[in-house]
């Protein structure tokens, strides 16, 4: 086996690892006095860590050279993509039971909610774009779409930042790792704008 | 696991502060490390709580106590919100477990016939301890039944002899950075104060709890002595008060200081009026998992509504 394929294997099971670790919670009754809040906050951080953790991949690919990395990130992402499903589904089940007035008031009269929302169908509509067959499909225009993955990241971080009442201390160091993801993907682009020459010849290499 | 006493603790043992306090931001930050490396385990804290102590002396059953399922004592001492000892629900058990609250002074003051400082013994001492079980709404949409004992705050209150200037009562709560380690942080503004009109004080419903099930209070749920107001959302209910100050005009209150369009001063248990954030329609009575049980009124406690007839509660939230 390849070390891209292990690391891959390896990736798989560790990001099973928070859901496996709720569900046995769950069973033997160790979830806290508020199991549904419990369990949408540890849906909710995951989903995010996840979704941290994919935009991590590109900026170490460029940095170790490393291409194959680009192997793990549909999976990654996917993972971002299951985590914020079980945590709307938290949502939907638990604070609503199904109650779809009460939902759509939610949606529309409090922003973090919205914010959340937003990100879930963003998240949503990479995950259903995120095959072989949509990427021939939507050709050039798929980058594009897929690019929306940074609007997802800074939504994540505004929904979190927007529901805590006092204690900014975890969203803010959420924000600070989204702006130097992001950051490091401005200042690569910068840098291969600058020195066109050079970043040629470094992807030629790599 | 053995479950040591607190005296029995050398403070060699104990984890250090600031590891349990960052444990949350550790494991997160770690996750991305363990996902490389596939590993599952996470790192035990050690835990070890106070010793339980029964009250002393008869307890009062009391008519005002609900008939509704008592929540378990694990749960009522391990979720709370008390931000002087940490800002995540399980903190407070953790960090709190070595809180002294002996000997304590409690004092009162301003518009009174009678200011004086109390020990604590001494200020509970005429009253006869009251089971009270009451509905307790926190304002974050969650509830729970907590078997309280305490004193009715309307004896003590009638003890003291407000002069006819008072028209409210302010409750102090400690501040000791020392013995309260997140005041430190600037997430509230310390120390915590809260306050009652002198009438809301002087309903029987109102109460300075010293005890949970029979036994004297956890340090995490506001030793040694907390103010209970059951028809008003919990942070109304201040923690380890050391005074109380009769006053004239309407004190401040921290949560209202904080964020005023978010908490009142009033607080007052109102499901037609919605935190800007979240609605208050609906509860989640713990621990069950649905958030869908119907919030009532005053959480139910309709005997108060005459307090405040005449007034736009919406304004007044």
């Amino acid at each position: 086996m390849k070390p891209i394929a292990i690391l891959k294997a390896a990736a798989f099971a560790a990001a099973l690892v928070p859901a496996a670790a709720l569900a046995y919670d769950f069973y033997t009754q160790n979830l806290t006095a508020n199991p549904g809040d419990y369990i949408t906050d540890q849906t909710g951080t995951w989903a995010l860590t996840m979704l941290v953790i994919t935009l991590t991949i590109t900026p170490l690919r460029r940095l170790t050279k490393w291409n194959e990395l680009i192997k793990l990130r549909r999976m990654l992402g996917l993972f971002a993509f299951f985590y914020a499903t079980l945590h709307m589904l938290t949502w939907v089940v638990f604070v609503h039971f199904f109650d779809v007035s009460f939902m759509v008031e939610d949606v529309v009269k409090r922003p973090f909610i919205t914010v959340g929302m937003a990100t879930f169908l963003i998240l949503f509509a990479l995950a259903l774009t995120s095959n072989r067959f949509a990427l021939r499909k939507l050709g050039k225009r798929w980058q594009t779409l897929h690019r929306l993955v940074y609007a997802a990241a800074i939504g994540a971080v505004i929904h979190f930042w927007w529901l805590v009442k006092a204690d900014i201390t975890l969203p803010r160091r959420w924000a600070v790792a989204v702006a130097i993801l992001l950051g490091f993907r401005v200042w690569w682009s910068w840098r291969v704008g600058a020195r066109p020459a050079t970043a040629a010849r470094a992807v030629r290499r790599a | 696991m053995v479950i040591k006493k607190a005296r029995d603790i050398r403070s060699s043992e104990i984890t250090p502060k600031d590891v349990y306090v960052r444990r949350r931001e550790f494991l997160q930050a770690s996750a991305a490390a363990m996902l490389a490396a596939g590993f599952g385990a996470l790192p035990g804290i050690a835990e070890a709580q106070q010793p339980r102590t029964k009250l002393k002396g008869p307890i009062k059953k009391s008519p005002f106590s609900t008939t509704e399922k008592v929540n378990l004592y694990e749960h009522v001492t391990s979720y709370n919100n008390f931000y002087e000892f940490g800002t995540a629900k399980d903190e407070p058990k953790v960090l709190a477990r070595n809180f002294k609250t002996t000997p304590w002074t409690l004092e009162v003051e301003g518009e009174v016939a009678k200011p004086a400082k109390y020990g604590l013994e001494d200020f509970i001492k005429p009253f006869a301890l009251e089971e009270r079980i009451y509905r307790m709404r926190c304002v974050e949409a969650w509830s729970m039944v907590i078997p309280w004992v305490g004193i009715p705050l309307k004896d003590v209150v009638e003890k003291v002899q407000p002069t006819g200037k008072a028209q409210f009562v302010e409750f102090i709560t400690l501040q000791d950075v020392g013995r309260m380690p997140y005041q430190r942080s600037n997430v509230l503004d310390w120390p915590y104060v809260e306050g009652l009109r002198l009438d809301e004080a002087k309903h029987p419903l109102a109460l300075l709890a010293v005890g949970i099930y029979d036994e004297v209070l956890p340090p995490q749920n506001g030793a040694p002595i907390r103010l209970v107001v059951p028809w008003k959302y919990g942070f109304k209910g201040g923690k380890s008060i050391v005074k109380m100050r009769f006053v004239e005009k309407q004190p401040r209150n921290t949560w209202n200081v904080m964020a005023p369009h978010e908490y009142g001063f009033y607080a007052n248990v109102n499901p037609n009026v919605d935190h800007p954030r979240w609605s208050q329609a609906r509860e989640r009575r713990l621990p069950d998992l649905l958030a869908t049980t119907k919030t009532q009124m005053f959480n139910g406690y309709s005997e108060v509504a005459s307090l405040y007839n005449g007034m736009d509660l919406r304004k007044n939230y």
